[in-house]
Formats: C-alpha cells, structure tokens, sequence
C-alpha cells in the first residue's frame, strides 16, 4: 500500500534536488552502462561468429598435425614458439595418402567426402591498372562438394584436370568484376598471372563462383582476397611439396555424432604416430572450436562485465552515503512523520524505497546509455548488434538489489531515531 | 438539544468521560548510572474528554517531557497511564505508533511540516499511516483546509506560507484522523500576537464545535488564562490547579 506513495514521494525528493540526484546515480549509470555495453559487444561478436561458422559447416572435421607438447625443451635456437620440440615437419611426420584411403574405408558410412588443399599461396593477378588480390589454393574433388561453391559460368574442375594436373582454375566474381569489368563469360577461357613471391604462374579460368562475403573480412571491396581454386595435383607439382598432408578436412555424412566420429577419427590417425616422438594428429570440428571459441568470449566479456561492476559497488557506496546525508539533513521529518504515527517499518520502507529508485532510475539511464554505446562499438567494429538480454535482466536485478543492500543501513538508521530528539534536531 | 456554544452544556455532554489520566507518573533520564536526573516526580494528571486545559510551566519544569509521555513519544518510569481507558504503558513501540496515528494530533511550535511536499499531501500525510485509500485522503485533506481556510493556498509547499498559515496547516494535519486529544506544544510561540491570537481562536473553535479534548503547553499565563483549567508545573510535581475558562470571550 505504502509502496505507491514512498515512490511517488521518492521521486518529488529526487526532483527537488536534481543536481544531487543525477551526481548520487552517476555511479550507477556508469556501472550499469559498462556493464550492458560490454555484454552488447561481447553477445553481438559471438553471434556472428557463431552465425558465420555454422555456414561454414559445423559438422566438418578438421584433422591437423600437430606438435606434441608434452615436454617443454630449449633448442639451441631458444625458445621455440609453441613450446614444442624443435624439429620442422620432414615426410614421416605428414598424413600420407594410404592413411586416407584406410580411413576412406574403414569409416565409409561415416564420411562424406574428404577434403585435401595444398596452399600455393597468396598473389595478386594483375591486368594493367587493375589487380585482384588472390589466394592460389589447390583443391580435391572432395573439398569441391564439401564446399558446395555457386558457379555463375563455366565449369568445375573435372575428374580429368586433377589427374593430369591441369593449369586450370576457378575465380571469384570478385576477381572478374576487377579484371574483367564483371563479364563472367567473357572471363571463362582467359588466362590469368599472377606472382607468388619470385614465381609466375598462368592460368586458365575455366570456371566463375560466387563469393560470399565473409563476417571476418575487413578489407575494402575492391581489396578483398578470394580464393582461386585449381586441381590439387597442380598445385603439388608447383610448390613440389611433398605427397603427404599436414591438414585435411572431412565432411561427417549425415546422421553421423560428431562427437564420437571426431574421437575415433583422431585415435585412428594416431596410431600412425604412437612411435613418432615430436608430432600427433589432432582433430577438432567447427562445433568444437565453435563452442571454445564462444566460451573464451563469454568468459572475456563476463571478466570485463565483473571488473565494470566494481564501479557500480562505488557506485552504491555513493548512494548509501547520500541516503544517510539525507537522512540527517531530514531528521527533523522523520521525527515529525514518526509522531504523525509512522511506524519504524514505514520509514525504513522509506527511505529503503527512495534508494531503491534512485538506483532503478540509474539502471535504467545506464541501460540505455550502455545499449546505445554497445551498439555503436558493435557497428564501428562491423558487426550487427545484439543486445544481452541476460545483461538487462542482470542490470535491473543488480539496480535494486543495490538499492535494497546501501539503503538498507541508512533506512535502519532513520527509523531506529528516537522521536523526540529527532523533532528537537536543529 | 445540547448547544455546543454554551459551555454549559458542553461541560454537561462532555465531563463524563476520562480522556486522559495520569497516575504517580516519574520520569528520570540517565536511569541507573550515577547521573540519574528525575525530572518528573509522580504527577497525577486527569483530563476529561472535550476539556481545554493548559500546562503553565517555565522551562525546565518538565512540562516538555510531560507532554512527550502525554503525546507517547516517551515511556514514563513509573506510574499508569489510560489514554481513552486505554493502558498505553503495556502497548509495544509499533502499538504506540497506532495510538499516536489515531487518537493524538500533535500541533508543535515550529509546525514540523514536510517541507517539500504540498499543504495537501502534509494534511494527508497521518491518514496515509492510517491505511486510508487515496481519494478518501484527498477528499478529507481538503475539507479540513476549508476547516482552518486554507482551501486557496493547499497546493503551496510550506516555504510560501507565512508562519500562521503553517500552523493552520498543522492543526488541519493534526486533525486529520479525528483523534480524541490535540495536543499543542507552544503553538504561538513563533507567531507575532496576531496571529497568535487567530490559532487561538481556532482552538476554541474546534474545542467548542467539535469537542476536542485540547491540552496545551505553554508558557504564556495569559493564553492558558483562556481554557478551562490551568495546571501550573514547577520543577517535576503539580503546583497548582485552577478554573480559567470565564477570562475567554472570543469567537
């Protein structure tokens, strides 16, 4: 009943001193407004990379060789980076291609396809003034229907350009719109060059594919690196790596448990390397790395959100102080109120509801301010913006409960004054 | 029919009922310790429902702390206490605070009105305490406005009202939940004659018309010369005790 009445009275105390009031709140405004723009940037960040790798396929598995770091030893060189064993990956240490093919079989009704690429590296193909930054990457059919790419015209590469090793390549739209002014059929048959450090190569485009845009990419338009794709025999002979494979990725078919798929995967590579002594096979999938990588943020984003809330305990420390310099400045009310026949209880409820809302009204303040700064941080950084609801739920629950927690002792103090000298204070 | 502006009959209607009594009341401050200052040495005190009695004292006498036990903001040390036959000695703080809501007005020297709030919410403050629904507060807070003719002025904060308005305020807020007893501390102590007489005659008024049991503390022979009894206190104990009423011819 009284609830109403100490709000609306709150509010008119609030009011009659507005210069004090925003000073007492600023301390939560601020808490509250760190808070929610830290989650905001921090919920809008994990979001578009949780949205951009489920379109990459959160079911693919990514089987890497890796160094064992098991032991930490100093090379004569130092420290080596990592903390693994000092010793580059020489041909034992690479996946073989009879490793594949047992795996191929042994998990048949498991596997999609699998997915090879040899990295010839990055270039720019130029055409006089114009130029298109490239990224030259040799591919397997398998890495073909994994990543299920939208051809604008032309054709894919075939069965036979991966056994011959043809000089032939797949080019983004991107890279046509630069060096063919966006005339995809006219690109189809052309030959591009490109650089890769001191080496030329040609190519014959054969084929034009959709580029997506990605969430991660930050360059401008005209800038932005696209991959162009040729057989992966092609790219071997080029870079005259070795027949094996540092990476690959597997497409799990549907139905499989990723989970499990991923633990017998990694233990089948394994034992081709229970004797190797300076590198393992790690496997880990999107939904993995997804999920890590999501936690990391919100563990990032939880420890900023708990340090920003330490100034909203300031900030509370600001109203309790301001609740008992006005509890004194109204000693003479409350005296006055208690004779009237206020019970201890309502004035507690008093003065507890007039901190109440001076840390609600800050909340609020701080919630928008927090959301509008969040959001602008989260465009600025390319990102679409998402508000944390938990962080607003958060915030009005923490308001009031600061609220509760320093207008408690105030509150207590007022209504335990003694009547009579509390209508003799001058 | 008894007319209330005789008081005759008022004395007639009114005088059987014991409003307040007092019984071997003490009061000592500093109990046990070796400063223990008896201020009150067992009082005897009896007011009848509708009387105006006047407690004449000078400072120091006690009449302060008589009217704290008198108005419940104190505890005496000893003696028995009936407030409306009610023993109020027994009754916890949270029963005090009820009794002090529904049975006393009090009306201070300094007026003691919130000062950020209107003449209206003051007013409606002791009904608010009360448990009474908003627009029955309102509609009460304004017919005692009119009472003490401050219905104009009901929206202004204290600050823009003269010293006379604001106790006129504090006798409407006072009366707010029709209590059995007014109790007035110096209520024209900070007021110049003039006014000072108009609060006056508003106690009369509401003493007369409505029968209020009125006890006021004050210092000034000449206004407790008005009321119906004057009981002089001098250092803790009764001294003396008349009939003043004749001297009166206002209203």
């Amino acid at each position: 009943m009284l609830v109403f009445e100490n709000i609306m009275l709150a509010l008119s105390g609030l009011k009659a001193n507005k210069m004090r009031a925003l000073l007492t709140m600023l301390g939560i405004i601020i808490g509250i407004a760190s808070v929610i723009a830290i989650m905001t940037v921090g919920n809008s960040l994990s979001t578009s990379i949780t949205t951009s790798m489920q379109d990459m396929g959160a079911n693919d598995l990514t089987v890497g060789v890796k160094q064992k770091s098991t032991s930490q030893e100093v090379t004569r060189d130092g420290m080596r980076f990592g903390a693994g064993r000092g010793r580059s990956m020489s041909e034992e240490d690479y996946i073989t291609e009879d490793m594949i093919t047992a795996y191929e079989q042994t998990y048949a009704e498991n596997i999609k396809c699998i997915s090879l690429t040899e990295s010839v590296g990055s270039a720019v193909a130029e055409d006089g003034e114009a130029y298109a930054n490239i990224s030259i990457t040799g591919v397997n059919d398998g890495f073909l229907e994994a990543n299920d790419l939208t051809l604008l015209a032309g054709r894919s590469l075939t069965e036979r350009d991966q056994e011959e090793g043809r000089k032939v390549v797949l080019v983004s739209d991107k890279l046509v719109s630069n060096l063919f002014d966006g005339d995809v059929t006219k690109a189809v048959g052309s030959t591009i060059e490109a650089a890769v450090g001191s080496r030329y190569y040609t190519y014959t485009i054969v084929g034009v594919y959709e580029y997506e845009d990605s969430a991660f990419s930050s360059d401008s338009e005209y800038d932005t690196t696209t991959d162009v794709y040729l057989p992966l025999l092609t790219a071997k002979n080029q870079t005259h790596a070795t027949d094996g494979f540092s990476q690959l990725t597997v497409v799990s078919a549907t139905g499989t448990d990723t989970e499990t798929f991923l633990e017998e995967t990694e233990n089948f590579f394994n034992r081709y390397y229970s004797r190797n002594e300076y590198y393992e096979v790690s496997v880990t999938s999107m939904e993995s790395m997804l999920s890590s990588m999501t936690s990391m943020l919100t563990t990032v984003s939880l420890a900023i959100a708990v340090i920003a809330g330490i100034s909203l305990l300031v900030g509370g420390i600001g109203v309790m102080n301001i609740m008992l310099v006005s509890i004194t400045e109204r000693t003479r009310e409350i005296g006055t109120r208690k004779a009237l026949g206020a019970t201890n209880g309502s004035i507690r409820l008093q003065f507890i509801m007039e901190s109440v809302v001076i840390c609600l009204l800050g909340g609020a303040i701080g919630i928008v301010l927090g959301l509008t700064l969040g959001s602008v941080a989260t465009k600025m950084l390319g990102y679409a913006a998402k508000a944390s609801v938990m962080s607003i739920v958060f915030s009005v629950v923490f308001s009031i409960f600061i609220g509760v927690f320093f207008g408690y002792y105030p509150a207590n103090k007022a209504a335990k004054l003694n009547p009579i000298e509390a209508l003799r204070y001058e | 029919m008894v007319d209330l502006a005789d008081p005759a009959d008022r004395v007639v209607c009114n005088m059987e009922k014991t409003m307040i009594q007092l019984k071997g009341i003490r009061k000592s401050f500093y109990e046990g310790t070796a400063n223990e200052l008896e201020i009150l040495h067992g009082l005897d005190l009896t007011v009848r429902q509708g009387e105006f009695v006047s407690i004449v004292g000078a400072s120091g006498s006690g009449k302060t702390t008589l009217m704290n036990i008198i108005g419940l903001l104190d505890r005496p040390s000893q003696g028995n206490y009936l407030l409306d036959g009610v023993d109020v000695c027994a009754a916890k703080d949270q029963e005090l605070s009820h009794i002090r809501n529904r049975k006393i007005g009090f009306v201070f020297q300094t007026y003691n009105l919130i000062s950020r709030t209107s003449a209206l919410k003051n007013v409606e403050l002791p009904m608010l305490y009360a448990g009474i629904s908003r627009a029955q507060r309102r509609e009460r807070a304004k017919e005692l406005l009119d009472m003490v003719e401050m219905t104009e002025r009901m929206q202004h904060k204290p600050d823009e009202l003269s010293g006379g308005q604001k106790q006129r305020v504090a006798i409407a807020r006072a009366m707010a939940n029709d209590p059995a007893i007014l109790l007035a501390d110096e209520p024209t102590g900070a007021l110049d004659s003039v006014t000072g007489r108009k609060i006056m005659d508003l106690f009369h008024k509401l003493n007369r018309e409505q029968g209020k049991t009125i006890v006021l503390i004050t210092h000034a022979t000449e206004l407790a010369a008005e009321t119906d009894r004057i009981i002089t206190i001098k250092d803790g104990n009764i001294t003396g005790e008349k009939a003043g009423g004749g001297i009166y011819a206002g209203v």
